[in-house]
């Protein structure tokens, strides 16, 4: 990690400096409109070895999958494979323009349609738009699906979405982006949905319930035909959440179990870059039922030629053009490259790795739910007096691992929500359990370093209350 | 096993820690009808063949590479300097998430920092997010938040001449609030702006390319109690006046030319800034200055007390652009317009423009697009695409890879379509 102050690009910027250069203007200057011409800019002029020089020193004060265990959980920060990367420059995809048609685009089309038979195939679902650029939008979309074909069969009056009390945060999000009101079902104490609560809520202006299954507990609902059912024959439908995919690709298929539409997240289970916190992609399918109201336009065959189209009855467009088209490339690679059998090893090993890491820990870290978890597990981090979450949080930064996911799910006093993902090797999980014991340990005999850390990084804890009370949010000269 | 470290070795030791002797143990939870179904998926492959199905699949499409390339319309093909892939490939930008633990991650959010501050410049705004899906979904946003600023005015007057796709965004994320867009043609200026209006939307440029000086809109805006939104080209807001500086407040912006490819739509990104008054109503991510306990300088997420969802975040953008590739790419717009304007039977619809204007064409865009693009020009967009009416109309974009040879070309082989 790089520890030396960086400064802002602004205070290396240099009046005459060129950090690219333009090629000679061979046509004659055309005059600028007068009352509209701008007299001055304010960007930095750096020359190019500079910028190289600033960008890489400030990439190397971060941790990343490529530098740091990184076991944030329902994230899912698993290896990046390089051949990803590759696949999406290709100059074909990189010069591709959207608006060329669809005779011109025929690569371009096939793969989208392959890869929405493929997630189709691996989640059960009847079809599949790739729309949606992140999993909070794919939810819009899920919920906005649900809304219109609602409305289509006479039942409009269904306003009220119900939700776990365990689930992102994304998902009331959502909803209200949709005109939907929410109502919060309670867990029970095995950590899966209170199923009589659930039951009382029920009446005819249920529009359906949002379900991240695996839940963000790690668990299994294992409910989840039933609750499917009282939905159902509630007059409701039953949106997925699928944050938490990587624990089921050839274990189990929501679509065939009750889902009727689900969001996956391709920068979580298959594998594409989460770029500092984008782009991702966060594509929707849906049963046969649904699939007229689907966002386009999706990829569509006819022969032997592909082609874009909207669904009939589609909720419209997400945005423009057709998804995160250089995301999709990504997941195109890495399904074939995993193929049916080793997406259901990512699943297995995704499971293994962290049932590992609870075994191991859970006699010093306590579970709230003691039990085998699937892909990612709740600890909780209070452990000695004067101890808190953050605190083990940062100190284990200074042992060189990212954090998991702190303080959430909500539902858990001090929660440390570990996933350590299939691409993690036994070795490396074992470092990390001796950091988190050597933690523990330092919790009950020397608490001051774990209320001072980090102190191996460019800068300690931020002062973060101060920060939002006076924000500073753009260099001043 | 690819991207799999563990040795079946490994796995044994690993269960017998767990307590169990097989992994499908672990799945209990799931009902064993439901279990392990079988998937109807090809076999994995390896990285080298699965390699070479991404080079025939993308040979299959026509790129604008080799091309006179003179279509826009939203995506543009612009020259992106060796060091924007090289920097924003580093796996330590690239693999990376959400800053949530800013300690190890001051170099993603001094980034995002210095995006917000350049970006805020180059629009002319007091504070910029980070950021945006896209533009489309920025406009939508953007439409939304004025909107809340005062629920009692459903209007929003939102011009007929803007992006087709960007208006079909805003009309999906718009369609859960009593919301109504009155569409409007030419000047946003010659509006009569009254109390039912939220906000104005304008085009800087238009869709067709016209470039309208925003000041009296935005007094007019104002004056009626709304806010001006500006859907912007960061491109002329290096050569023009930014929309900030002209009374703007909230810009949108697609980033989409600043360092990124075309790549059949995306990733783009949504550019988003507002005035200060609004700082606190933005959506979307936004990193500020804070201090440690030792009073160093450091980078955090901060307002998070917002409305909060996860936004594509562009930490590199492509900084080298400066107003001389802005204004390389005016003049070689101007150029090849008036050489256009010369042809019989041709008109340059766009009174003022940036790189992008609209041409009447004596026969159908569409019929041009196919006939040029045998000699290997792609002469602009038919409008004809997206409205069947228009079939006489092509959008034609020049950027600075465009050369005089390649105007000259294009040109002549328009000149030859004459009926």
């Amino acid at each position: 990690m790089n520890l030396l102050p960086e400064p802002l690009i602004f205070n290396v910027s240099s009046p005459g400096a060129q950090g690219c250069s333009l090629p000679e203007s061979d046509v004659p200057p055309s005059p600028l409109p007068q009352d509209l011409t701008r007299k001055h800019l304010g960007l930095p002029e750096v020359d190019e070895l500079t910028v190289v020089r600033h960008f890489t020193r400030l990439s190397q004060k971060n941790f990343s999958i490529d530098t740091n265990f990184y076991p944030l959980g329902s994230c899912t920060m698993k290896y990046n494979p390089k051949a990803n990367e590759v696949a999406a420059s290709h100059s074909g995809w990189k010069s591709l323009h959207p608006l060329i048609g669809d005779r011109y685009s025929q690569g371009a089309l096939e793969l989208v349609f392959r890869l929405q038979e493929s997630l189709a195939e691996i989640g059960g679902f009847s079809a599949v738009s790739l729309q949606p650029a992140a999993g909070a939008h794919g939810e819009l979309a899920g919920v906005l699906i649900i809304r219109d074909y609602l409305e289509s069969i006479g039942q409009g009056q269904r306003k009220t979405m119900l939700i776990p009390d365990s689930a992102h945060g994304t998902n009331p999000a959502s909803c209200t982006m949709a005109g939907f009101a929410t109502r919060t079902v309670p867990s029970g104490n095995d950590g899966n949905i209170d199923i009589k609560a659930l039951e009382a809520m029920l009446n005819d202006e249920v529009a359906g319930i949002m379900v991240t299954n695996p839940n963000t507990l790690g668990l299994f609902e294992r409910n989840i035909a039933k609750i499917a059912k009282m939905i159902h024959d509630a007059g409701g439908l039953v949106y997925g959440d699928g944050a938490n995919m990587n624990a089921l690709t050839g274990v189990f298929k929501p679509g065939k179990s009750g889902i009727d539409v689900m969001h996956f997240n391709l920068h979580k289970t298959f594998s594409t870059p989460h770029g500092g916190g984008g782009p991702g992609s966060g594509m929707v399918a849906v049963v046969s039922k649904l699939a007229d109201f689907l966002p386009g336009p999706v990829a569509v065959k006819q022969g032997k030629k592909f082609a874009l189209a909207m669904p009939p009855a589609s909720i419209g467009r997400m945005k423009a053009f057709y998804g995160n088209f250089g995301v999709l490339v990504r997941a195109y690679a890495y399904i074939r490259m995993l193929g049916r059998d080793g997406l259901r090893r990512v699943a297995e090993n995704s499971v293994l790795n962290a049932n590992y890491l609870r075994a191991k820990l859970e006699r010093h870290y306590p579970l709230k739910y003691k039990k085998a978890c699937m892909h990612e597990f709740v600890a909780m981090g209070n452990i000695a007096p004067g101890i808190r979450t953050l605190d083990i949080a940062k100190r284990l930064i200074d042992y060189g691992f990212h954090p998991p996911t702190i303080y959430f799910p909500l539902i858990v006093p001090e929660a440390l929500m570990i996933e350590p993902t299939e691409t993690e090797s036994k070795a490396v999980l074992d470092a990390f359990v001796e950091a988190m014991l050597s933690i523990a340990q330092e919790a009950k005999t020397k608490p001051e370093l774990l209320n001072a850390a980090p102190t191996t990084t460019p800068v300690g804890r931020l002062d973060e209350v101060a920060a939002a009370r006076c924000p500073v949010l753009c260099y001043r000269p | 096993m690819p991207f799999i470290p563990n040795a079946d070795s490994d796995r044994l030791e690993m269960l017998a820690s767990i307590g169990v002797s097989k992994v499908e143990e672990l799945f209990s939870d799931i009902p064993s009808a439901k279990r392990f179904p079988p998937l109807d998926l090809p076999k994995g492959i390896s990285e080298f063949e699965m390699l070479s199905e991404i080079e025939a699949l993308a040979a299959k499409n026509l790129g604008a590479k080799g091309k006179a390339w003179f279509m826009g319309a939203g995506a543009y093909n612009h020259f992106i300097p060796s060091i924007v892939p090289a920097l924003a490939s580093r796996g330590e930008f690239l693999t990376a998430y959400t800053p949530y633990q800013p300690e190890v991650s001051q170099g993603t959010l001094q980034a995002i920092f210095e995006y917000q501050s350049m970006a805020a410049a180059l629009l002319g705004v007091d504070v910029v997010n980070a950021s945006h899906y896209d533009v489309a979904t920025a406009l939508a946003e953007a439409i939304l938040m004025a909107w809340k600023q005062n629920e009692d005015r459903p209007a929003v007057y939102f011009p007929s001449d803007l992006h087709p796709e960007y208006r079909g965004v805003v009309e999906t994320y718009v369609s859960s609030f009593p919301i109504e867009l009155r569409f409007y043609e030419g000047d946003p200026a010659a509006l009569a702006i009254d109390e039912r209006v939220a906000c104005v939307v304008a085009g800087y440029p238009s869709f067709s390319g016209e470039v309208y000086s925003l000041g009296t809109c935005a007094e007019k805006t104002h004056a009626a109690g709304a806010l001006l939104i500006v859907q912007a080209d960061p491109h002329v807001c290096a050569l023009l006046e930014s929309p900030g500086a002209q009374g703007a407040d909230i810009v949108v912006a697609e980033g989409q030319s600043l360092g990124n490819p075309m790549n059949f739509g995306g990733p783009y990104l949504g550019m988003m800034g507002a005035s200060e008054k609004l700082m606190r109503k933005l959506p979307g991510r936004i990193v500020g200055e804070a201090k440690d306990r030792e009073g160093r300088k450091g980078y955090v997420l901060t307002l998070t007390a917002r409305e909060q969802h996860i936004r594509r975040e562009k930490a590199v953008s492509n900084i080298c652009s400066n107003q001389g590739l802005s204004r390389l790419c005016y003049d070689k717009a101007h150029f090849a317009a008036e050489r256009i304007a010369q042809i019989p039977g041709y008109k340059i619809e766009t009174r003022r423009f940036f790189k992008e204007f609209l041409v009447s064409t004596p026969i159908a865009a569409e019929a041009i697009f196919d006939r040029l693009l045998k000699k290997d020009i792609v002469p602009g967009f038919p409008l004809s695409r997206y409205d069947a009416s228009k079939d006489n109309k092509l959008l034609c974009c020049v950027t600075e890879l465009n050369s005089k040879e390649e105007i000259d070309a294009l040109v002549k082989a328009l000149a030859e379509v004459t009926p």
